[in-house]
């Protein structure tokens, strides 16, 4: 027995030494997408200015479809044309982060695969971290942190895998990765320590695996919505005219278009609600079995709750004349606020009977 | 996003073919502006209806739901801790009746509360019974008949065949029904539909929420809910008596308490020995011998934290556990003038426990003068050892038990008539038993063990049984299946109306004025995808391999070299309609 406890008590060291180097490997993968941005700058793209100003009207309004297959000429597939609908601005989506300089995205390559180090470390420090516990890794905040900042990287991998256009994302979550895992090395760190019987049944894996996944990938969404704000007036200030600070014109410039972005987090977010929804009945259920009442208003139970109507009023504003756009972005942003209440600001300001509540 | 509503804002010129092509992709109620010159009472009212079951309406009570939902959060309810309320009140003088009046200890039952998710759901009726019946229409009627000018859709193609346009027509035709779209053949195009789940799924989803409402409804007010604390070899049977506290719905009746009753035989407990996970609950079970009814059939049944003992509806959890050591207080005479189990509660992980020993009446003095005696009962199961620290418990199992006493005597004021913490002493009206130095006397006992009361007071005997206790919640809730159907149904509703798109196809097919039949498609969803125009190359391709690219065209654009150039596909399909509408080449 107590050589079992030896090898959990070092498994567990070697899960803070994974974390720690994760951070690290994640540190370089920040300076390297900061070398990405500066290499980037020195391009001059402006496509966003050319499509939005002076020859806007002679701006393609069309974009193509290539679908080639090879084959003979004559067998070749029609091509399709897609035009966007009415209304909606036709501009073109910036390079990326590199700027479309080679220098640039040398760059971005190197803090790509960095980040790809630091997810596989970081994920290993989970995993040492739940084999030291013998149980589901979410017991406490520390553990609810590692494994979040780790999903959310996780999912931007898999999107760059897939071939969707958001490296662009890349310099922002590796911030917040950072941020995430200094405070919860520095503030939540607990030690690898009991779980209260109730936490002890199989609803703890599908409702808080669920729970973490869904907060990481609105995450993302959320980052999307943001510069999605941003590059939306600096769309608009182009489209009238105006000048926006050379900056702004810089860093803005190079993201996908609005209309890209709003797309992107609107997938993400219509995505992920479905998911959110079953982790809020998963809970329902789990807490039918350990309390006796599926919902009982506690604090956790009641943020949830708001979370997921936000999200619900966010996917009516879509849906709805005159709140789509910015408003409809507003509300996907209070959306994650409340998410990110319901983990932080519940946990540690108010108590309820979710036992791991309290760092 | 949806073209269904900004086309209608769209360039001039949009002919109304087109409009009524893109109209109805989705059964989202119109926002219409109030026509306000000609209304009476009854205007008004259609007015007010008309508004509840907008989109925007119901937008922003979803929103004040949500808001109002967050002070439940902040403030102690009494749904769900009264003892938190009452130390809340205590605390804040002025805030307390402001909160009152605003209802804010009961905000979930609160008229403002209720009225917002009732104006909800009653929007929500609204809004679902016309679209269904609008969605029904859908259903029974054909796809819209093809737009004049299909190059204007999202997601559009052309090329020219030798084929005949009857052929092409009818080969589309039966492709698209091989693929499951609805579709016809009008004139010179066939027009075709699909992603129909879209719209039943979403109003499943919104059925299913009032589904869920009432069964919450129904298991809010028919509720019963009650804890229980059961000490080893004892019993308890379902009525109303035998709670020690018990909260109920409006609607419930006692006579609803499903009868059974059980005895906990023992509880058993065992806990990680060592490692960073060292007390942290392995077996952790309540033993107990139930029965239905008075005289039914006893059976024995586990009880675990996530797994309730069932009888007929009414659950039995398992909250929590703690020991109750059983001790014997004897009076000057040596005649035992209290024996029992006494249940204390644990304050910490390791089970250190406090309680209060409370001995009201069978106690005389030496003089034989009738007296109440009363003991602070502090318990570890697993003691430290002498001199290592304080007197904490340093593991949940009962390895060295220790129970240190310190004693009163007196009045224990139970007699006032105010109910009383039966865990705690109140010792206002009590005088301590002092030790030889004059201290309040305090002993430590290890099982088996007695302290002497001074003066011939008597004696406290720590027996060796000592016994362990577990509390139990049996809550009685209806819908609960109900809330689950819903519950599973919603969130099918879901997936099916944010992952299906709703689209529709045209396929027109002329023949030029050199005989060369011109194909057209075109595609129309609901909301831009890039899978619109993915489907519809599939389409295309599928139906081109039947009718191939006639070989004359040398202009028409058939392989991906100028794929840039966005105006050659425009052009082509520009060639055959540049007659009709000249203004099209400025568009592009
Ligand atoms: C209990 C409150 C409600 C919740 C939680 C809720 C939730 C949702 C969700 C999550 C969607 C997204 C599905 C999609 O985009 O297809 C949706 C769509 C929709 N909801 Fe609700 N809803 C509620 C009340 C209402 C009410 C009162 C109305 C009527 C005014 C309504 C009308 C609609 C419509 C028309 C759509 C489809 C929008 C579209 O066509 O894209 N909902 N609802």
């Amino acid at each position: 027995m107590t050589l079992a406890a030896a090898t959990n008590e070092n498994l567990a060291n070697i899960s803070n030494v994974l974390v720690y180097s994760s951070m690290a490997v994640y540190t370089l993968a920040f300076f390297a997408h900061i070398a990405e941005w500066v290499f980037g700058s020195r391009s001059k793209v402006g496509r966003t200015a050319a499509a939005l100003t002076g020859t806007a009207a002679a701006a393609p309004a069309v974009q193509v479809t290539a679908r080639s297959k090879g084959g003979t000429a004559v067998l070749e597939r029609p091509k399709v044309v897609t035009r966007s609908a009415a209304g909606t601005r036709d501009v073109p989506d910036g390079p990326g982060a590199d700027g479309g300089t080679e220098q640039g995205d040398v760059y971005g390559r190197i803090a790509v695969s960095l980040t790809i180090l630091g997810f596989l470390v970081e994920a290993g420090g989970v995993v040492a971290r739940a084999m030291s516990v013998q149980r589901a890794p979410w017991g406490n905040m520390y553990e609810f942190s590692i494994t979040f900042s780790t999903v959310a990287v996780g999912a931007y991998l898999l999107l760059l895998a897939l071939k969707k256009n958001v490296r662009w994302i890349g310099l922002i979550l590796v911030t917040t990765v950072l941020l995430d895992l200094g405070v919860a090395t520095t503030w939540l760190y607990t030690d690898s320590d009991q779980l209260v019987p109730a936490l002890d049944s199989y609803w703890l894996w599908i409702h808080v695996s669920t729970a973490i996944f869904c907060g990481a990938v609105f995450y993302l969404g959320a980052v999307g919505t943001l510069l999605y704000l941003f590059r939306d007036s600096y769309e608009s200030k182009l489209a009238s005219g105006g000048k926006p600070g050379a900056f702004a014109t810089s860093v803005l410039e190079r993201l996908p278009s609005a209309a890209s972005l709003d797309k992107l987090s609107y997938r993400i977010n219509a995505a992920v609600f479905p998911l959110w929804t079953f982790t809020i009945i998963a809970g329902a259920i789990w807490a039918g079995d350990a309390w006796g009442r599926y919902w009982g208003w506690d604090p956790k139970e009641v943020w949830s709750f708001v979370t997921w109507v936000v999200y619900a009023a966010y996917l009516h504003a879509r849906a709805t004349a005159g709140w789509k756009g910015r408003k409809a972005a507003y509300l996907a942003l209070f959306a994650f606020a409340t998410w990110l209440w319901n983990y932080y600001g519940v946990n540690i300001f108010i108590t309820g009977k979710h036992s791991y509540a309290g760092v | 996003m949806s073209t269904t509503e900004t086309d209608a804002t769209g360039p001039a010129g949009v002919d109304e073919r087109e409009l009524a092509a893109g109209a109805q992709l989705s059964t989202a109620p119109k926002e219409e502006p109030p026509n306000v010159a000609s209304i009476g009472v009854i205007g008004w009212l259609r007015w007010i209806w008309r508004q509840l079951t907008s989109m925007r309406v119901a937008l922003i009570l979803l929103f004040l739901l949500s808001l109002g939902s967050i002070p439940g959060s902040l403030i102690p309810q009494n749904s769900v801790d009264e003892l938190k309320v009452q130390d809340f009140k205590a605390a804040h003088e002025t805030l307390t009746p402001i909160y009152e009046k605003l209802q804010l200890f009961d905000v979930y039952s609160s008229v403002w509360f209720s009225a917002i998710y009732l104006l909800l759901f009653v929007s929500l009726i609204g809004c679902i019974v016309p679209r269904s019946w609008q969605f029904v229409g859908q259903l029974r009627s054909r796809a819209p008949r093809a737009p004049g000018r299909l190059n204007r859709m999202p997601a559009y193609t052309t090329w020219r065949t030798e084929a005949d346009p009857e052929e092409v027509r009818a080969a589309g035709l039966a492709m698209l029904k091989k693929r499951r779209f609805r579709a016809h053949t009008e004139g010179d195009a066939v027009a075709a539909e699909k992603g129909y789940l879209r719209e039943a799924g979403n109003l499943l989803f919104h059925v299913s929420l009032i589904v869920m409402l009432v069964a919450f409804a129904a298991g809010t007010l028919f509720k019963s809910e009650g804890g229980k604390l059961v000490v080893e070899g004892d019993g308890f049977a379902n009525h109303l008596t035998q709670y020690d506290d018990f909260k109920s719905g409006s609607f419930f009746d006692t006579g609803d308490l499903a009868p059974f009753s059980f005895t906990l035989d023992r509880f058993e407990g065992s806990y990680e020995p060592s490692g960073p996970e060292r007390g942290t609950p392995r077996v952790y079970k309540a033993h107990v011998t139930w029965s239905k009814g008075t005289d039914g059939a006893e059976r024995k049944a586990a009880i675990e934290v996530n797994r309730p003992l069932e009888v007929d509806g009414t659950k039995v959890y398992l909250i929590g556990h703690g020991y109750a050591p059983v001790v014997t207080v004897r009076d000057g005479k040596g005649k035992v003038a209290y024996q029992g189990a006494v249940p204390l509660l644990p304050i910490d992980s390791n089970s250190t426990s406090t309680g209060a020993i409370k001995v009201a009446d069978g106690y005389r003095d030496k003089n034989g003068k009738k007296e109440q005696l009363g003991f602070n009962a502090f318990f570890v199961p697993t003691f430290a050892g002498e001199g290592k620290g304080e007197m904490f418990s340093q593991f949940p199992a009962p390895d060295f038990p220790v129970l240190a006493l310190s004693a009163y005597h007196g009045s224990l004021g139970i007699d006032s008539g105010l109910p009383q913490n039966v865990y705690q002493l109140d010792t206002s009206k009590m005088k301590k038993f002092e030790d030889a130095d004059g201290e309040l006397l305090k002993e430590r006992l290890l099982p088996g063990e007695t302290m002497k009361l001074p003066n011939g007071a008597g004696s406290v005997t720590f027996e060796k049984d000592l016994k362990e206790w577990a509390s139990f919640q049996v809550s009685h809730q209806s819908g609960n299946g109900l809330a689950l159907a819903g519950a599973v149904l919603a969130l099918a509703g879901l997936v099916a109306s944010l992952f299906i798109q709703r689209r529709r196809v045209w396929i027109r097919a002329t023949r030029g004025a050199d005989g060369i039949t011109v194909v057209e498609m075109a595609g129309l969803g609901r909301s831009e995808s890039a899978k619109l125009p993915e489907e519809l190359g599939d389409l295309a391709a599928t139906l081109h391999t039947g009718a191939p690219t006639a070989p004359d065209t040398a202009d028409a654009p058939a392989s991906a070299e100028d794929a840039e150039s966005a105006e050659d596909p425009a052009e082509s399909a520009a060639a055959q309609e540049a007659a009709d509408h000249p203004a099209e080449g400025a568009e592009k």
